[in-house]
């Protein structure tokens, strides 16, 4: 998938952060690790849901901060995605419970998407086909998940709970969306079967063959489609698995580390999946000025990676305060035990 | 959250009523979105729950006084702690309830301490 010169993007956005944090080290305490696992993967804590936050509750809060940034009228809204790999059910659509809680009009089409940690820039990809089509005036697209790690496996250490909201127009944007280029594959690098508490993954396997190709793949596509490279970016933003892999994969594409800086989000709050880029592009939008390029490159296992060209309009200074920032919710932490985590992720059956 | 209003007395009610009963016959009735924010009238903690709240303890429920006047009971959700008459509160969205792991879960409005906004 390709296109370019779209005239459509991004008309506001928001983010969700839960307020509890564990510590790596902590996780690392109880399975009786050596290693310093945290400046290994450069996570250094993550977001903890509360007993009563799941991925829903988060994509309505992320998306009540998106509307009320450019105080728009939710009736405006013609399209719900909501990407993430852990829905609340199994069949029953997040984006009803989104659409209905934040006074959308029941005239609108609502899907909800999963592709690991890449649905919620599929959704993304889906509104901006929409509106460009002129078939919708607004298209909604949430990446939140309150990710899975089973106890002891590796994943634990980062996988995390959070989301981002995006609201997708032809007018009054904030930041214009020059391109988006995709790479897919079938590679089964990450995944959960039916009825499976948490994913499995293919260790070592999700690196070079997964992330690395399809997020290259995936930026060097757009790249070469508008005739840019790294230079031409202020920022980028790539896909947050842990603190390693982005700036390995940054510095791999050309782009230097002040870069990526603004948007890498993952050594405090984790691995959000479907919310991680999102989270990352918010944390760049909350800091880039009219005018400013975006690169961004998202990646979900099984596998694929979507690319966009973001352009800063100036209206980001109008609307940018009106809604909490990344560094606003990273700013209220607090810290929980392993018992409190396992009791607040349901690692403990009653 | 939804309610109504008055707008022959100015009233505000939640939950929603279709006849004012200030004004009777001659109440208008609208349709009235609540901002949610509001203060804590009183409270308690709750540590032993019924079954379906079991792992939530301790929990606080609260009466809270709505800023456009309706008083409704409500959880807020902080450490018992830091619970105080007189706290203001602003709207969360959380799940209020599941039936048990098969049926449906039940979404809507608690509370949380309005010093603890992002």
């Amino acid at each position: 998938m390709r296109g370019d010169h779209l005239g459509v993007g991004i008309v506001s956005y928001g983010v969700y952060i839960p307020r509890y944090r564990i510590k790596v080290d902590e996780i690392a305490r109880v399975w009786g690790e050596v290693e310093d696992v945290a400046r290994s993967l450069n996570v250094y804590e993550k977001a903890v849901p509360d007993l009563d936050e799941d991925t829903a509750t988060i994509a309505v809060e992320a998306a009540r901060n998106a509307i009320s940034r450019a105080d728009l009228d939710p009736r405006r809204i013609g399209a719900i995605y909501t990407g993430s790999e852990s829905h609340p059910y199994a069949v029953k659509p997040t984006g009803t419970i989104v659409g209905e809680a934040i006074g959308c009009s029941h005239s609108h089409t609502v899907a909800d998407m999963e592709f690991a940690c890449k649905a919620g820039t599929a959704a993304i990809q889906a509104c901006l086909g929409l509106v460009r089509s002129g078939m919708i005036d607004l298209g909604l697209a949430i990446g939140a998940d309150v990710s899975q790690g089973a106890p002891g496996d590796a994943l634990e250490y980062t996988a995390a709970a959070g989301g981002a909201a995006y609201v997708v127009g032809s007018k009054d944007l904030i930041a214009e969306i020059e391109g988006t280029y995709s790479f897919t594959t079938d590679t089964p690098d990450f995944w959960r079967r039916e009825g499976m508490p948490y994913p499995e993954h293919g260790g070592r396997f999700t690196g070079e063959p997964a992330y690395f190709k399809h997020v290259t793949s995936a930026a060097k596509g757009l790249m070469e489609i508008l005739g840019r490279g790294p230079e031409d970016y202020d920022y980028a933003v790539f896909h947050q698995p842990n603190g390693k892999f982005p700036v390995r994969v940054a510095a791999k594409l050309g782009f230097k580390k002040e870069q990526i800086a603004p948007g890498l989000v993952v050594p405090l709050i984790g691995n959000t999946y479907s919310g991680s880029t999102l989270i990352g592009l918010a944390a760049t939008l909350d800091q880039a000025k009219p005018g400013e390029s975006i690169f961004v490159t998202s990646f979900g296992s099984g596998a694929g990676s979507d690319a966009f060209s973001i352009r800063v309009t100036e209206r980001i200074d109008d609307i940018r305060d009106r809604a909490p920032s990344v560094r606003d919710y990273i700013a209220i932490a607090e810290y929980i035990d392993y018992a409190r985590y396992a009791k607040h992720k349901g690692k403990l059956r009653l | 959250m939804i309610g109504t209003h008055c707008k022959s007395c100015g009233e505000y009610y939640f939950p929603p009523r279709t006849l004012c009963p200030n004004c009777r016959r001659t109440g208008q009735m609208e349709e009235h979105k609540f901002r949610g924010t509001g203060t804590v009238i009183t409270y308690t903690t709750i540590y032993s729950a019924t079954e379906d709240f079991e792992r939530l303890t301790p929990y606080n429920l609260a009466i809270i006084q709505l800023d456009e006047g309706p008083k409704l009971t409500g959880q807020v959700v902080c450490s018992p702690e830091n619970m105080k008459i007189g706290m203001r509160v602003r709207p969360v969205f959380r799940i209020l309830g599941k039936e048990g792991e098969r049926g449906i879960i039940y979404y809507g409005t608690k509370f949380a301490p309005a010093e603890d906004a992002p």
